[in-house]
């Protein structure tokens, strides 16, 4: 589903050159569990960035489902951000001002889904998170699971076939951490490729695949 | 994204900070405001004038001696003795011309008038029975001067109203007898009262036949002869031949000038119309101010707004409806602005009619068009920068940041 070919990314800080990734190689079939872990700075989001097409490589190639996609205008990016992909945040990202229910909606507002059957959907994806009774709850109203378990909601309402999730337990308890990480492995399991960075090494151990990096390059990668 | 859900979304953001929105709102209610009300007074006094000039007749034509030299003054200043008069044989000359519906010849002076122990000075008009019609003056009271030939100087008068009042008081005027100057006339009619007529009171006046005020006034000439066209079309042609037919009765030289209504009120609607649309246009200056009022809170909106910005984007969102959905903000922001600047600019011109019952003040409707869709424009450009900084966020970097 995934082939990344020496994908590289260098930021320019200053006068420095930070190589954030060197090189990378992957391939990652649908329907795996991926977890990526590494020391703080080694890369693990920008690769997840690049993954979720939420930026560009300086060199390389992205082929996504078959489709070289690293050089897609900014109107087809977001197309297939849309269609395929799902993210899941570390700080949730929810919009404060709008219900559960509304921030669910979101991706199928944008991607003009008629009213009546984005109420039906948003209905059935709270449910299916274990939240339909919170639907008209506001996020400063919802606690740390309950935010998350919204975002994965939100993530999973255009039936994305690749999740990426940056440390999405980062900011829980381990009790709810636990939690959240059941529901994205029962969506793994139905058949969604499921990318996890976390720094969690149960998480980690979890993973059908781990892959470790360090200082931009994947410098280990097994089950 | 539906315009629908654009709107619903960017009237969510609005109406999660009103104070915000409503300020904003507010500052461009103001602007449009003052753009309807200042035009609503300047086509109030345009209008004004106007239908001022619109009493005496815009088929009117004036014929005076002398000639101007600079066209559009008036040359009252020259009618001297220094040219030929105009004399009453002029006038019905005159008003044998095609085109001419009617004429009255005028002469003006003052005399004082007196019945019994009462008199006062009063403005004396020597004309013929036409005169009614061409002034749209209208009779109280028994019947104008009598028609007939003009050199006839029959001694009848009639009276404006305030000269009755102040002659007669509630006592019977019609049929009595009343002193002018050294001759004796019979109140034939009373006006009706009308007020003010361009500066002109005929409440105050008195008037005798032509030939019996040249003998009073001891002259052969006339003042004024007052031309009627039959329409306004023909307004210009009866000018050409009344100067025509002057010229060769007076010895093939050009002595008089003609004033048409018409041309006075068309400078008069040019100096009021360039008025209004300079008040309009410093008026719509403020709007400019509402513009960038609005530039500077959307731009740090957008700062505030990053992370929601990136998460939009991560959702899907492609740049396009990024800027739509900033630009939808500014655009519901100016609406409303110009909403309010409509009901406070209508409620503050009917107030200023109330104050000024004279005017008409009514906003012109192309002046509330221009308000509101100059408020719109404003807000939609002025909001372009920040909307198309949003629109240009790095996603991934904004959703780094918390
Ligand atoms: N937008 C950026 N600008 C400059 N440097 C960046 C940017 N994003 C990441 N980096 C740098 O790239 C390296 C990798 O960062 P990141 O992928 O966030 O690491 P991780 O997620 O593994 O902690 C770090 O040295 C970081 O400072
Ligand atoms: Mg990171």
């Amino acid at each position: 589903m995934i082939e990344l070919d020496r994908l590289s990314r260098t930021f320019q800080v200053g006068d420095q050159h930070v190589h954030a990734l060197r090189e990378v190689s992957l391939s990652i079939a649908a329907g795996e569990f991926v977890s990526i872990m590494g020391p703080s700075g080694s890369g693990k989001s920008t690769l997840l960035n690049l993954l979720g097409l939420l930026d560009r490589p300086d060199s390389g190639t992205y082929r996504l489902d078959g489709a070289d996609v690293t050089d897609l205008g900014d109107a087809e990016t977001a197309r297939v951000r849309r269609e395929k992909i799902g993210f899941v945040f570390q700080f949730f990202h929810l919009v404060p001002r709008l219900t559960a229910a509304g921030n669910v909606a979101l991706p199928m507002l944008l991607a003009g889904v008629a009213p009546a059957e984005r109420k039906a959907r948003v209905a059935q994806l709270l449910a299916d998170v274990g939240l339909s009774e919170r639907a008209d709850h506001l996020p400063s109203q919802l606690s740390g699971g309950q935010l998350q378990r919204v975002a994965i909601a939100r993530a999973m309402s255009m039936s994305p076939a690749l999740l990426l999730a940056d440390e999405p337990t980062g900011n829980l308890d381990r009790a709810t951490g636990r939690e959240v990480l059941a529901l994205l492995e029962d969506l793994n399991q139905r058949g969604m490729t499921l990318i996890v960075v976390t720094h969690d090494q149960e998480i980690g151990a979890r993973a059908g695949r781990r892959i470790v990096m360090e200082d931009g390059r994947v410098v280990e990668d097994g089950a | 994204m539906t315009l629908r859900d654009t709107l619903a979304l960017a009237w969510g953001s609005l109406a999660h900070q009103p104070r915000r929105t409503l300020l904003i709102a507010l500052a461009m209610s103001i602007g449009v405001g003052a753009v309807v009300v200042l035009t609503a007074l300047g086509e109030g006094a345009r209008r004004y004038v106007l239908e001022q000039f619109a009493s005496l007749g815009t088929n009117l034509l004036i014929v005076l001696p002398g000639r101007a030299e600079t066209s559009g003054m008036a040359p009252g200043v020259l009618t001297g003795q220094t040219t030929r008069a105009l004399t009453l044989a002029d006038a019905d000359a005159v008003m044998r011309l095609r085109g001419v519906a009617r004429a009255a010849p005028l002469n003006v002076g003052v005399a004082r008038v007196s019945r019994g122990g009462l008199s006062r000075e009063v403005v004396l008009l020597g004309s013929t029975a036409d005169m009614l019609e061409i002034r749209h003056m209208r009779l109280g009271q028994g019947r104008y001067l009598p028609p007939g030939p003009s050199n006839q100087a029959t001694p009848v008068c009639v009276l404006g109203e305030r000269i009755r009042a102040e002659l007669f008081g509630a006592g019977n005027a019609l049929g009595e007898w009343v002193r002018i100057g050294d001759r004796r006339f019979r109140v034939v009619g009373i006006l009706a009262s009308q007020g003010q007529q361009m500066g002109f009171n005929t409440d105050e006046t008195v008037a005798i036949p032509v030939a019996a005020a040249q003998q009073l006034f001891n002259t052969e000439s006339l003042f004024r002869i007052l031309v009627e066209a039959r329409g306004r079309a023909a307004v210009p042609e009866v000018r050409a031949s009344v100067l025509e037919l002057l010229k060769t009765r007076h010895e093939g030289e050009a002595d008089v000038t003609v004033i048409t209504q018409d041309a006075v009120l068309a400078t008069f609607d040019r100096i009021l119309t360039a008025l209004t649309l300079a008040v309009a246009g410093i008026a719509a200056i403020s709007l400019g101010v509402a513009g960038v009022l609005i530039m500077n809170v959307m731009l740090v909106s957008v700062a505030q707004r990053r992370s929601e910005i990136g998460l939009l984007k991560a959702l899907g969102a492609p740049a396009a409806s990024v800027r739509r959905l900033f630009l939808a903000e500014a655009g519901l922001i100016s609406l409303l602005g110009a909403a309010g600047g409509l009901i406070l600019g209508l409620a503050a011109s009917f107030a200023l009619g109330r104050i000024y019952p004279a005017l008409p003040i009514i906003p012109p409707l192309w002046a509330v068009a221009a308000a509101v869709a100059t408020a719109l424009v404003a807000g939609m450009l002025f909001a372009w920068l920040p909307a198309r900084r949003a629109a240009k966020l790095d996603a991934a970097l904004a959703l780094a940041r918390r």
